[in-house]
């Protein structure tokens, strides 16, 4: 078999081993299949949210407040990460700050995005912004610092003007480290959509999670729950693809 | 597989602007660092005229590339002054080859050539088709579109000399170029070199730690002292040019320069300390 083919098998044996052993320990009422309803036990349910309960919709404006939170967060947290690896100034200035509030667990700062931005989707979509905001900023800024001087001294003496460096070494060089925090970002970024709809939305998979518990429809919940795993792999396999036409000399 | 190296037309053809003058009188280069204060080079007294080829060996960790990377402009003396002119009067410019891994890993061979021309606002043409002919020179037409990482140490070595070429610099600066290279590659580059120096009259300031390679290559020769680093002679190299290492070696001079730059440097490598 090749690499390329064991690497599949193993990757899809992983989930499909634990669907199996959950079915089995379902049917078997080894768990109880009130709480633990067997995997395809909750495919005609998954069906019937599809089409009754607008599910889609709620797939729908989760992802946009993920994607919308998550452009809003990156962008200004890599052009701030960018000035904080080149600037010493300006990262011994934002290092306190940004270490001190990367601490904080996300969910904790809803009620004041909530103050500052409204019950509506501007509060949901920014408080994703900002819990990714210093993650991105802070890889961002270690890729650049991990940047060999070398290039540096490469790009002046071939005639490179500061700007001309900022765009032809230090933004490709930290290419790498800004997927790598994209990636966790995306992580951080689905954990805090679903906190906050947990707590202050009336759609959304968080929501639906949370609604379905509370009326014990343990069938509903379980769709969201892998929904949103669902989300998460796929979010995942779109940022894989994006880095690599982005960053391609990274993947050869 | 065989290689193939394309003749140099195209450096004849280029704009013959002679090399750029250096004088450096009695620089000195401190670094000052948490863990202590090391004087790399200390009175330094170094010049190359327009057009000629000098040679600098000396002991590991002397200063030879801390005076490089002075002339180059990339950090200036302690004390002392050192004077890079232009022929035409205008800005002197010059390209340094590094050693070590310094191609950009984000750019294709073939970008990374381009690279000094594109920050010198040459068109993408212009740029590109200089490119090819440079790498077409050094021998690696065929894997323009590679990135570094994909070849050998040698092949990325060759790159790095077309990358400084390619903006055609007055004073050329190397830095152990072909140290890493394997020894056909190293003669037939050494011979480009020669080539292409020869035809464009820059001035070169090339470190090595051959002495064969020191007396093939330069007009001469100067020998530093273990760090701090001073010059401890300026041998004038009396070899005809053109030179192959053949002719050199059956040279009444050879084994007389070869073991006076030798006895220098072991005195030196010995005084230093990494020997006892
Ligand atoms: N940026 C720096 N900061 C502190 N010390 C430095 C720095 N660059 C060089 N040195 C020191 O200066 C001395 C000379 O270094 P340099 O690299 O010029 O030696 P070299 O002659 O090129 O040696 P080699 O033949 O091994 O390349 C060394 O002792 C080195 O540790
Ligand atoms: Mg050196």
């Amino acid at each position: 078999m090749s690499r390329r083919r064991q690497e599949l098998t193993l990757t899809i044996a992983g989930p499909v081993l634990l669907l199996l052993l959950w079915e089995l320990l379902s049917r078997t009422e080894i768990i109880n299949p009130i709480y633990w309803p067997a995997p395809t036990a909750l495919w005609p349910t998954a069906i019937d949210m599809f089409q009754n309960r607008d599910l889609l919709g709620d797939i729908r404006i989760s992802m946009w407040r993920i994607l919308a939170g998550f452009v809003i967060g990156t962008v200004p947290g890599v052009m701030i990460g960018l000035a904080m690896g080149l600037f010493w100034p300006v990262r011994v200035f934002l290092m306190p700050l940004a270490t001190a509030i990367y601490a904080v667990p996300k969910i904790a700062i809803l009620p004041l995005a909530i103050i500052a931005f409204g019950i509506g989707e501007l509060s949901k979509i920014m408080i994703v912004a900002i819990s990714i905001f210093f993650l991105i900023a802070l890889s961002t800024m270690s890729g650049v610092l991990a940047i060999d001087t070398q290039f540096r001294d490469v790009a002046s003496n071939l005639g490179a003007s500061r700007w001309q460096m900022f765009l032809t070494v230090a933004l490709p060089g930290s290419l790498p480290a800004i997927f790598t925090g994209m990636r966790l970002a995306l992580g951080f970024a689905l954990i805090v959509i679903v906190g906050t709809e947990f707590l202050a939305a009336s759609k959304g998979i968080g929501y639906v999670i949370w609604q379905n518990y509370q009326i014990l429809r343990i069938r509903e919940m379980f769709v969201g729950l892998i929904i949103t795993g669902l989300l998460g792999w796929l979010m995942n396999l779109v940022l894989d693809l994006v880095e690599r036409v982005v960053v391609p000399w990274r993947n050869t | 597989m065989s290689r193939t190296y394309a003749n140099n037309q195209a450096e004849t053809k280029a704009n013959p602007i002679a090399g750029a003058c250096v004088v450096a009188r009695n620089i000195t280069k401190v670094f000052s660092s948490p863990g202590g204060v090391i004087t790399a080079c200390k009175d330094v007294n170094l010049s190359a005229a327009p057009g000629e080829f000098v040679v600098i060996v000396g002991p590991s960790g002397c200063g030879k590339s801390t005076l490089l990377r002075m002339m180059a402009g990339l950090d200036s003396p302690t004390s002392g002054t050192l004077q890079v002119d232009s022929p035409n009067g205008k800005r002197p410019t010059n390209s340094m080859v590094f050693h070590g891994r310094t191609l950009f890993p984000w750019l294709s061979l073939r970008s990374n050539v381009a690279y000094g021309m594109q920050m010198h606002g040459k068109s993408r043409r212009a740029r590109l088709d200089r490119a090819d002919e440079l790498l077409d020179l050094v021998g690696l037409g065929d894997f323009r579109n590679a990135w570094p990482h994909q070849v050998s140490e040698g092949m990325r070595q060759r790159t790095s000399l077309a990358r400084a070429l390619a903006i055609d610099p007055q004073l050329l600066l190397m830095d152990e170029p072909f140290g890493a290279l394997d020894e056909q590659t190293r003669y037939i580059l050494q011979e480009e070199l020669l080539r292409i120096w020869d035809n464009t009259g820059k001035t070169v300031i090339f470190v090595t730690h051959s002495i064969e390679e020191a007396l093939l290559l330069g007009d001469r020769i100067v020998v530093m002292t273990a760090r701090p680093g001073t010059i401890a002679d300026d041998i004038v190299v009396p070899f005809p040019r053109p030179r192959s290492l053949t002719t050199i070696r059956s040279h009444a001079e050879f084994g007389p320069l070869f073991d006076r730059i030798w006895s220098r440097l072991r005195d030196e490598v010995e005084r230093g300390g990494a020997f006892r």
